[in-house]
């Protein structure tokens, strides 16, 4: 079973190393599905989940933002911050998309607008991963 | 000869630096792991990006950035990483000396430098030398955020995007262990070019989404960015352990003073007392 060799890191830690059957994240201009032997590949990572198929099972992680680099035996994610979906906490996260939505709304507070577009994509996002791992469970 | 009453005080003096001395060496100690640790969890992301970027510089890309350009040099940018405090022993002098080393030599070439400084003690010394300096950033903490050096990276690219400056360079001090930093400069722009023959000979290229331009640009900054986020934490890190072995020494040498001191009061003390006894004995003699 060919496989491809799969490096999570963010500025502040490395989530995960290791090897996967196929990865998908969700890239600047969509989704993305990496089998091992994928053309090399240079593109943004959107805040979104990203899915390992291993050996033993899934793996997901949250990330928000960053690169994505794809050679053929190799992926590499280069996070702005990344975590583990488990620890994901999913009050948290409505609370902060509220937080952006109301912001959003609010156009005359001096939060400026593409900030809070941007935190209010993260939050979804956030929400979307956690939602989706619960359905896999 | 000195009385013993003000023997006593400088001893009492000596005694209570010595206390400080050793709390600070304790504080950095304690502050040491926490940094290294700092210095060590950066440290995967830093080797990844690098790792890319070398597999973007062996790509035939159909867009080259001019972060790739070597430009006739007429200005140079040092991005000077030091610390905040003193009391760490010669860590920053030492990069200072060289750096001011490495623009003296570029001025022989005719290349004029500029500086970009992080920490207080980088400003300090830069005003008192003189230069041109072009963004500070300070009290960056033992935790420093890569958010609060994104405007200095900001400040120093814009330059070399307008032409400002041609080159730059990133200067820190290495942690090679505790008892040893390194002082040194690094070339940042131009990219230094990777010559492993095996890859450059093979033709390939990204495919890029969206455009090749915007995504190099972004995560060339990203790169730039991270190195010196690097070299900042690494720095906290030189800066603990040279604090530490710094005020070990002042703490051992306070201890040596205060042997002396207390050999020099006692001989006083005695001298004292033999004065004392043979006035007594001269008086009783006399009687």
């Amino acid at each position: 079973m060919s496989v491809i060799k799969v490096s999570v890191v963010s500025s502040n830690e490395e989530i995960y190393s290791g090897e996967a059957k196929m990865v998908y994240a969700t890239g600047s201009l969509g989704e993305l599905g990496i089998a091992p032997g994928h053309t090399p590949l240079l593109t943004g990572l959107a805040p979104g989940p990203v899915r390992l198929e291993t050996e033993n099972g899934e793996e997901t992680f949250f990330c928000s933002g960053g690169f994505i680099e794809i050679q053929p035996n190799e992926v590499s994610f280069l996070a702005d911050t990344a975590e583990r979906a488990d620890s994901l906490d999913e009050a948290e996260a409505i609370k902060a998309q509220e937080l952006a939505q109301k912001e959003l709304s609010d156009r005359d507070a001096d939060m400026d607008f593409t900030k809070a577009a941007a935190q209010l994509a993260e939050a979804a996002a956030r929400i979307k991963t956690i939602q989706k791992l619960r359905k896999n469970k | 000869m000195a009385n013993t009453k003000e023997v006593r005080k400088q001893i009492a003096s000596i005694k209570s630096t010595q206390k400080i001395t050793s709390a600070m060496e304790m504080v950095a100690a304690s502050k040491m792991k926490r940094t290294q640790d700092l210095m060590m969890v950066g440290r995967p992301y830093s080797n990844k990006i690098q790792e890319v970027i070398s597999h973007i510089a062996t790509s035939n890309s159909e867009h080259s950035h001019p972060f790739y350009e070597d430009r006739a040099v007429k200005k140079a940018c040092f991005i000077v990483v030091s610390t905040d405090k003193g009391l760490c022993g010669g860590l920053n002098i030492n990069l200072f000396k060289s750096i001011v080393a490495k623009a003296a030599e570029f001025k022989t070439n005719g290349i004029d430098s500029s500086f970009a400084l992080i920490g207080l003690k980088a400003s300090a010394f830069f005003q008192s030398v003189g230069g041109e300096v072009v963004a500070t950033a300070d009290k960056l903490g033992d935790q420093p955020n890569p958010e609060d050096l994104i405007g200095l990276t900001k400040v120093v690219l814009d330059l070399h995007k307008n032409q400002g400056v041609d080159e730059v360079y990133l200067c820190s001090n290495r942690f090679v262990n505790t008892m040893t930093q390194q002082p040194t400069i690094t070339q940042l722009i131009p990219l230094p070019a990777i010559d492993d023959e095996n890859l450059i000979n093979t033709h390939w290229d990204y495919i890029y989404e969206p455009e090749a331009a915007e995504l190099l640009d972004g995560l060339l900054t990203r790169y730039i960015e991270a190195l010196i986020y690097q070299a900042v934490v690494e720095n906290n890190a030189c800066e603990q352990a040279a604090k530490m072995i710094a005020m070990k020494n002042a703490s051992e040498n306070a201890g040596d003073l205060i042997k002396e001191l207390e050999l020099l009061y006692n001989n006083v003390r005695q001298a004292a007392i033999t004065q004392e006894l043979s006035e007594i004995v001269g008086g009783a003699a006399a009687v």
